[in-house]
């Protein structure tokens, strides 16, 4: 199972009482709003949950997996997610079965 | 930017919503993120992301400060994977990754 934005907004409507507009259209700008800091070149770190931050990759020699044909990554920003402590160790006491 | 300068973007566009209710509603979501992966469960934000857990096999580990070896436990670990809107948004509109 997995959770997505749909399920997100219903938990709004029935916990916080927002009407079905209003929860999606938080639910849309919550991750807009993370989207457009990044996009700005921002860091945004979520206490309890974790830090998105930016790395900047340099350009790498690559490979058509198919062809074998050598390629160029070029240089390029990417995001990165570093878990906070509290997710972490809640995380951890996971104890499913293996993926 | 931080949890409370996101509270904040988000309580100056929808002024119809009391700031208390923005904040209660940014913690209910991150909460409701948290509980997903804490009970194996994924999250799907299409434009956004992923979120799911990897696992990290057993392993010997050592005391830094003793040099003891310990065996520490197999464990879960949240990853995210970047979708391809955000990826493309903060390469300056370019998607230089090949696979989607």
């Amino acid at each position: 199972m997995s959770l997505t934005k749909a399920e997100i907004a219903e938990k709004l409507f029935d916990e916080l009482g927002l009407n079905k507009r209003e929860a999606k259209e938080m639910v849309e700008m919550f991750f807009e709003k993370i989207r457009l800091a990044l996009e700005d070149g921002g860091q945004v770190k979520l206490s309890g949950f974790g830090n998105f931050d930016l790395r900047e990759k340099k350009q790498r020699p690559g490979r058509n997996p198919k062809t074998g044909e050598e390629i160029p990554i070029c240089a390029r920003r990417v995001v990165t997610f570093r878990p906070g402590q509290k997710l972490k160790a809640r995380v951890e006491a996971y104890a499913g079965s293996e993926q | 930017m931080t949890k409370s300068e996101l509270i904040d973007v988000i309580a100056k566009e929808q002024g119809h919503l009391a700031y208390r209710d923005v904040e209660l509603a940014v913690k209910c979501m991150l909460e409701q993120m948290s509980q997903a992966l804490a009970s194996g469960d994924r999250i799907e934000i299409r434009g956004f992301g992923s979120f799911s857990l990897h696992y990290r096999p057993p392993r010997q580990g050592r005391n830094p400060k003793t040099g003891e070896s310990v065996s520490l436990a197999g464990k879960y670990v949240p990853h995210f994977k970047p979708g391809k809107e955000l990826r493309e948004r903060v390469n300056g509109g370019v998607d230089s990754d090949t696979e989607s």
